[in-house]
C-alpha cells in the first residue's frame, strides 16, 4: 500500500501484524491478562521484558479494583450524597487508569516504540485484551 | 492513493484526509466531527450528546415513573395536609426524601451504562477466528463455541458471543433486546427500561429498596388517614367519600408491594450469595451435580464481603467511550509535538488505527468531558415523552403484578435475556459487519488483506 513519504525522519511504519493478549480468568472476573509470551513477539522482544509489562498492568489494575477500606468508604459517601459526588470527583478507578494510561505510554516510548511495536491500552479495546501492533521493520533508523 | 505521495511535514490530521474509497459511504470530512455514540453498534438510544444511555425499548418506564409521581402527588395532595394537622409535620418531610431517592436512583439505573462491552475489533476476531479450529465450508454455520476455563479450581464454560466476535467474560451475557454484552448480566428490566449490569445493579438495588420502603409508607399512611377519619365517628364509607384519592393510592401501593417487596428480598439474597438473577435462573451454581463441588466461584463465603463487594465495590468506568470522537474525525486537541512515536498509515483502516500517544492525552482530555453528567434528575431533553413505544412494548407485563420477578410465569424476556443468541440474530451481523463473514471463514486470510474501511460500527474506542 502506498503511504506518505517525507523528508523527515519519521517515517510511516506499515503494520505488519497485531498480536492479542487475552484476558485471564483464572482468579474470577477480575481484569488479568495472561502473561504468557506470544510467539510472534521472539524476534523483536524480551520474554522477561514482557512478563515484567504485564504483570505491572495487572497489578495496576489489581489496585484500581481491590476490595478495601478505602474503596467501600468511597462508595458508601456517593451513595450517601445520591451518587452526585462523582460530578466533582473522580473515582479511584478512573485514578488508577490514568496512571495505567501514563505506565502504557512510558512503556512505549522506551521499550516498545524502539523495537517497533506498540501497545494498546486496554481500555480501549473494553479490556478484553492487550493489543500489540507490530510494525514493519525497514528503516534503519527503527531500530534505534 | 498514488496522490499521497506528497513530501510535506506529516500532520496526523493528515491521516484523515487520505482518500479510502472504503470511507466514501458518508461525508465525514465535512460533516463535524462526530462522537462514537453516534455509530453505536447496539440498540440503545443516547441523548445529551452521549451522556445518558438508555435501551432502545424503553419499555415502561414511563409507566413506572408515571405511577411512582402520580401516587406521591396524591400523597402529597390528598393524605399530608390531614396527617400534618393530625399527627406530625415530618410525615411528608419522609415522604419528600423517600421519594427523591427512589426517582434519582430510577434514573440512575435507567441511564447508566450497565456495563456494556464493546463489540470486538475487526482485527481481534480475526485472531480469534484464527485460533478456533473450524472445518470451514462456507455454508456450514460453525457450532456454538466454548471454552473452558479454571476460576478458583472450577470449572466454568466461556461462550463465544457471534454478535460481539469474542468470548464472553464470565458472568457476562448478551442482551437480545439491547444487543449488547453486558458485564455481570443480572436481566433486562422493563421496568427501569434499560439492562441491570455491573456498573447500575446497586443503582437498581437502592431503587428497589426505597421503593419499598416509600410504599410502604404511604400505604402505611394513608391507612393512618382514613382509620383516624372513621375514629372521628364517621363510617369508613364516609372516610372515603373524603378522600376519594386514598383508595387510589391504597389499590397502587397494596398491589405494588407484594411484588416490590418479594423482589427486594429476592435481590437481597442473590447479592449475598453473589449470584445474578441469570445465574440463579439458570441453576449455574446449584449442586446438581450431586457430590461434585460445583458452587459459586465468584462468592467470598461471607454475606457482608458479598454485599460490600456487589453494593460499595469499586465503580468500574463505561467501557464504551460514548462521547469520544471517532478516531478518523478526531480534531487533535493535543499538539502534534507531543507524538514521539512515528504516526501511522490510515491505509483502509483508519478507524482501527492503534493509539499514537496523542490519542491517550486526548482521551484524558475527554473524560473530563463525560464526566460531567447531566444530573439524572433534569436531562435536558425530555427523553421520556420521547420514546413512549408502550404501544408495542413486547416485554410489558400484563399486570403492575408482574414486575421484575423471576416468578412471573410466562414472561422470560422480563426476567433475562437468552443468554446466547441461538436464534436468527445471528443474521443480524451479516448487515452489522459486512467485513466479517462468518459465512466464509477463512482463518488463514492474512490481516494486510482485510477490508476494514467500510465498517463504521465497529473499532470505537472505549474511555475509561
Amino acid at each position: 500500500m502506498a503511504e506518505t513519504h517525507s523528508l523527515q525522519d519519521l517515517q510511516q511504519p506499515t503494520v505488519s501484524s497485531k498480536v492479542y493478549v487475552q484476558r485471564d480468568y483464572s482468579s474470577g472476573t477480575l481484569s488479568k491478562f495472561q502473561t504468557k509470551f506470544p510467539s510472534e513477539l521472539e524476534s523483536r522482544l524480551d520474554k522477561q521484558q514482557f512478563e515484567e509489562t504485564i504483570q505491572t498492568l495487572n497489578n495496576l489494575y489489581a489496585e484500581a479494583e481491590k476490595l478495601g477500606g478505602k474503596s467501600y468508604l468511597e462508595g458508601c459517601l456517593a451513595c450517601l450524597t445520591a451518587y452526585t459526588i462523582f460530578l466533582c470527583m473522580e473515582t479511584h478507578y478512573e485514578k488508577v487508569l490514568k496512571k495505567i494510561g501514563r505506565y502504557i505510554k512510558d512503556q512505549n516510548e522506551k521499550i516498545y516504540a524502539p523495537r517497533g511495536l506498540l501497545l494498546t491500552d486496554p481500555i480501549e479495546r473494553g479490556l478484553r485484551v492487550v493489543e500489540i501492533t507490530i510494525f514493519e521493520d525497514r528503516s534503519i533508523g527503527s531500530g534505534r | 492513493m498514488m496522490k499521497n505521495c506528497e513530501y510535506q511535514q506529516i500532520d496526523p490530521r493528515a491521516l484523515s484526509v487520505l482518500p479510502s474509497s472504503a470511507q466514501n459511504h458518508n461525508e465525514k470530512k465535512v460533516q463535524r466531527p462526530r462522537r462514537k455514540w453516534e455509530v453505536f453498534p447496539g440498540k440503545n438510544r443516547f441523548f445529551c450528546d452521549g451522556r445518558i444511555i438508555v435501551a432502545r425499548q424503553s419499555g415502561i418506564l414511563p409507566l413506572t415513573l408515571g405511577l411512582i409521581v402520580v401516587t406521591c402527588g396524591l400523597f402529597f395532595a390528598f393524605d399530608c395536609p390531614f396527617l400534618v394537622k393530625h399527627l406530625t409535620v415530618f410525615i411528608p418531610v419522609i415522604g419528600g426524601v423517600l421519594f427523591l431517592f427512589v426517582v434519582l436512583s430510577l434514573l440512575r439505573t435507567s441511564f447508566t451504562d450497565p456495563g456494556i462491552l464493546p463489540r470486538a475489533t475487526p482485527d481481534e476476531a480475526a485472531d480469534i477466528e484464527k485460533q478456533i479450529d473450524t472445518s470451514g465450508s462456507s455454508t456450514y454455520r460453525p457450532p456454538p463455541r466454548t471454552k473452558e476455563i479454571l476460576i478458583n479450581q472450577q470449572v466454568v464454560k466461556l461462550k463465544y458471543c457471534f454478535t460481539c466476535k469474542t468470548f464472553r467474560p464470565p458472568r457476562t451475557s448478551h442482551c437480545s433486546l439491547c444487543d449488547n454484552c453486558v458485564e455481570r448480566f443480572d436481566h433486562h428490566c422493563p421496568w427501569v427500561g434499560n439492562c441491570v449490569g455491573k456498573r447500575n445493579y446497586r443503582f437498581f438495588y437502592s431503587f428497589i429498596i426505597s421503593l419499598s420502603f416509600l410504599t410502604s409508607f404511604i400505604f402505611g399512611c394513608v391507612i393512618t388517614h382514613i382509620t383516624l377519619r372513621t375514629q372521628a365517628g364517621k363510617s369508613i364509607v364516609q372516610a372515603i367519600q373524603e378522600s376519594p384519592a386514598s383508595v387510589v393510592e391504597l389499590v397502587i401501593c397494596f398491589f405494588s408491594i407484594w411484588s416490590i417487596l418479594g423482589l427486594s428480598g429476592f435481590h437481597t439474597y442473590l447479592i449475598a450469595s453473589n449470584l445474578t438473577t441469570n445465574e440463579d435462573i439458570k441453576g449455574s451454581w446449584s449442586s446438581k451435580q450431586g457430590a461434585e463441588d460445583s458452587g459459586n466461584p465468584y462468592t467470598y463465603n461471607s454475606i457482608i464481603t458479598n454485599c460490600c463487594a456487589t453494593l460499595c465495590g469499586p465503580m468500574s468506568p463505561s467501557l464504551i467511550d460514548r462521547r469520544g470522537f471517532l478516531p478518523d474525525e478526531a480534531i487533535p486537541v493535543v499538539s502534534a509535538s507531543e507524538i514521539e512515536l512515528p504516526p501511522f498509515t490510515a491505509k483502509n483502516d483508519s478507524h482501527m488505527c492503534t493509539q499514537s500517544t496523542k490519542d491517550v492525552l486526548e482521551r484524558v482530555v475527554n473524560s473530563f468531558d463525560s464526566h460531567s453528567l447531566c444530573p439524572p434528575g433534569t436531562p435536558k431533553t425530555s427523553p421520556l415523552s420521547v420514546e413512549v413505544s408502550s404501544a408495542t412494548a413486547p416485554s410489558a407485563e400484563a399486570s403492575p403484578l408482574a414486575g421484575c420477578s423471576r416468578q412471573q410465569d410466562g414472561q422470560p424476556v422480563a426476567a433475562s435475556c437468552p443468554p446466547f443468541s441461538r436464534n436468527s440474530k445471528r443474521d443480524s451481523l451479516h448487515s452489522i459487519n459486512p467485513a466479517f463473514r462468518l459465512a466464509s471463514p477463512s482463518p488463514s486470510m492474512t490481516r494486510a488483506t482485510l477490508i476494514l474501511g467500510d465498517v463504521p460500527d465497529l473499532g470505537f474506542i472505549p474511555l475509561p
